[in-house]
């Protein structure tokens, strides 16, 4: 999986790998390197900003005329989260949850529809692929409304189940784009010497597919977990409960409740909290986001 | 028409990807069974028919009626799509989401280009900051609106405190106060948040320019803003097209930052289309009306698709 296009990301393995050929040297190395940490500093300053506020003292996150450092730190802001709502610990709970069941759900389907999608023909199958590029279209807001409806019809309103079958499902088309084209990638010869080896569909999946497909799937969960874990709008609409709300809803409270007089310092920690596991993540497997958000070319 | 590939080649760096392949390897490959693979596929068809088919269908039929959050519906006819026309609640949303756009747009656009012009090359360093580029990117929207709520507060945000250490002390107006404030605010957020996004894209798309036509223009003594007007611009139509479709696709379905950021404030200036349907259908509770909303709004990006959609085709048919 390392690809032209996601090799120049994965910063340090390239960074100093092959010097520059004269010709890409637009701007001298000097300006070059200060626009650079310029922009660099732009992106990356207001969370860092951020992150030295949430362990200021509440006090000082409060005060006028900020400083840039915290005078002493504390966790004081983090602590404050438990007393937000039913406590913080109920939603991170919740969106872990909302967030495991989306990536495990959209693998298991993306990579078996994938499959079927892929090296198998049947009936109907050109008017379902059909559907599902619809989906690519007309995303989950524009059909919010009668969504709702049909949820609370099957009894999965203001339920965690039935916000993580819906994002399962909007996460399918992307997540099946990727699939099959990994399951396209798999040579035909190895296909055809496990058919003579007397192979089953299902042992062809499982031990001939599933290994060489790993790459898709890793950039599938990825992209289904940053989905569930940032999404805002289904799960406001689609959750009542203040006790069921996911990590992002659940910042609402940190403004609604105490409008007027907002808690910096707490808010700062909330954002930290439901931003940093997406930072890390970024960090370890960058490589597979921008493969996979290359290969979509959407989103 | 080589420079167009990049979506295809791309999706992973080999060929073997390409829908042509798989379309052989399915004819010609060993005896396929329609059952097998049509089980294969049935649990994500059958979630797709519930949670998408099933939603869409509902929501032509709900346009037509007057449907309440409870009790009876009845049937209204097109009066939900003529009451639509007519209204300012919606006809002012539609307004203003035109105008986020016209400005977000460009702006992702200039910034993309930008950024991507100037860490594609392999040098010492462009690696690093491609990834800090990139960094708010994988930011939820919400969290980076109320990351940003705050950087701009007057009382305790940072930014309006640099500016006064700079002098400019009469910035102490809240700038989300106004409606261009407000609008310039979310805009600036998003500029940070996506820009990443679109330098990615337009970084493909320049590595597909061969290299020989910049050796070549650069020998005729072709200066930078020529070498970006005759070579680059042109060679990266495409990818200019894609990153317009894809980035007023979704500042059409703006919501979550002005949800977080303005709350459509000032006096509801700040209300998109994605916003007033939401208000119409959860806080009005007028269903039908909501839907037939919902249907134009799926109609609108239903035509922005289907060009994505022949733009990316052409580009695999070369």
């Amino acid at each position: 999986m390392t690809t032209s296009a996601t090799e120049p990301l994965a910063g340090a393995t390239t960074a100093s790998s092959s010097p520059a050929s004269p010709r890409n040297r637009l701007l001298p190395a000097s300006a070059w390197w200060i626009i650079c940490t310029c922009l660099a500093i732009l992106f990356v300053s207001p969370l860092l900003i951020s992150l030295l506020s949430s362990l200021k003292t509440p006090a000082a996150a409060q005060a006028e005329n900020p400083t840039l450092l915290p005078d002493q730190f504390s966790t004081e802001n983090y602590q404050a989260l438990q007393g937000v709502g039913v406590g913080i610990g109920s939603y991170i709970t919740n969106s872990v949850l909302v967030a495991l069941g989306t990536v495990i759900g959209t693998v298991i389907l993306a990579t078996t529809a994938g499959y079927g999608f892929e090296k198998y023909g049947f009936f109907g199958r050109r008017t379902a692929f059909m559907v599902i590029i619809a989906m690519l279209m007309i995303p989950f807001q524009a059909v919010v409304t009668p969504l709702y409806i049909v949820l609370n019809k099957l009894g999965l309103h203001n339920s965690l189940t039935g916000l993580t079958l819906v994002y399962i499902t909007y996460q399918l088309p992307f997540a099946l784009f990727v699939m099959r084209n990994a399951f396209a990638a798999v040579p035909l010869a190895l296909e055809e010497a496990a058919l003579m080896d007397g192979a089953s569909s299902v042992r062809m999946f499982r031990q001939v597919m599933l290994p060489l497909v790993r790459p898709g799937v890793i950039t599938v969960a990825l992209f289904a977990f940053f989905a569930a874990w940032n999404e805002f709008f289904a799960a406001l609409i689609l959750l009542n409960d203040q006790s069921k709300y996911t990590l992002p809803v659940a910042l609402t409270l940190l403004q609604g409740s105490l409008l007027g007089q907002i808690s910096w310092g707490t808010l700062q920690a909330g954002v930290m909290v439901s931003m940093i596991p997406c930072v890390i993540i970024y960090a370890v497997l960058q490589r597979y986001y921008v493969a996979g958000m290359l290969s979509g070319g959407i989103k | 028409m080589a420079e167009t590939k990049e979506i295809a080649v791309n999706s992973s760096g080999r060929k073997a990807l390409a829908p042509r392949s798989s379309r052989r390897s399915r004819r010609s490959g060993p005896r396929r069974s329609q059952t097998v693979g049509a089980l294969w596929a049935a649990p994500a068809l059958i979630m797709v028919a519930i949670f998408f088919v099933l939603p869409v269908i509902y929501m032509v039929y709900m346009s037509f009626q007057n449907w309440p959050l409870l009790g009876e519906h009845t049937f209204v006819g097109l009066r939900n799509y003529t009451d639509a026309l007519q209204d300012p609640r919606f006809l002012e949303p539609v307004k203003f989401t035109l105008v986020y756009t016209l400005l977000i747009v460009p702006a992702l656009l200039v910034a993309g280009l930008g950024m991507a012009s100037l860490v594609k090359a392999k040098r010492r360093g462009s690696g690093l900051f491609r990834t800090l580029f990139f960094l708010p990117v994988v930011v939820g929207f919400a969290a980076a609106g109320y990351l940003w709520l705050w950087f701009v507060n007057p009382r305790v945000g940072p930014l309006p405190q640099i500016l006064r250490d700079l002098g400019f002390g009469t910035l102490q107006d809240p700038w989300l106060g106004t409606t261009s404030g407000a609008l310039l605010v979310v805009c600036l957020m998003v500029l940070w948040k996506f820009s990443g996004f679109t330098m990615l894209l337009f970084m493909t798309g320049m590595q597909t320019i061969p290299d020989d036509i910049v050796e070549a223009a650069r020998v005729d003594g072709a200066g930078r803003w020529r070498m970006l007007r005759s070579i680059t611009l042109p060679l990266l139509r495409r990818t200019i097209a894609l990153v317009v479709i894809l980035t007023t696709a979704g500042s059409l379905l703006a919501f979550d930052q002005f949800f977080v950021m303005t709350r459509g404030g000032p006096n509801n200036h700040t209300i998109t289309v994605v916003y007033a349907i939401y208000r119409q259908s959860f806080s009005s509770f007028r269903l039908g009306y909501g839907a037939a909303l919902s249907v134009m709004l799926a109609l609108v990006l239903l035509v922005i698709s289907a060009i994505q959609l022949r733009l990316l085709r052409s580009d695999d048919d070369d």
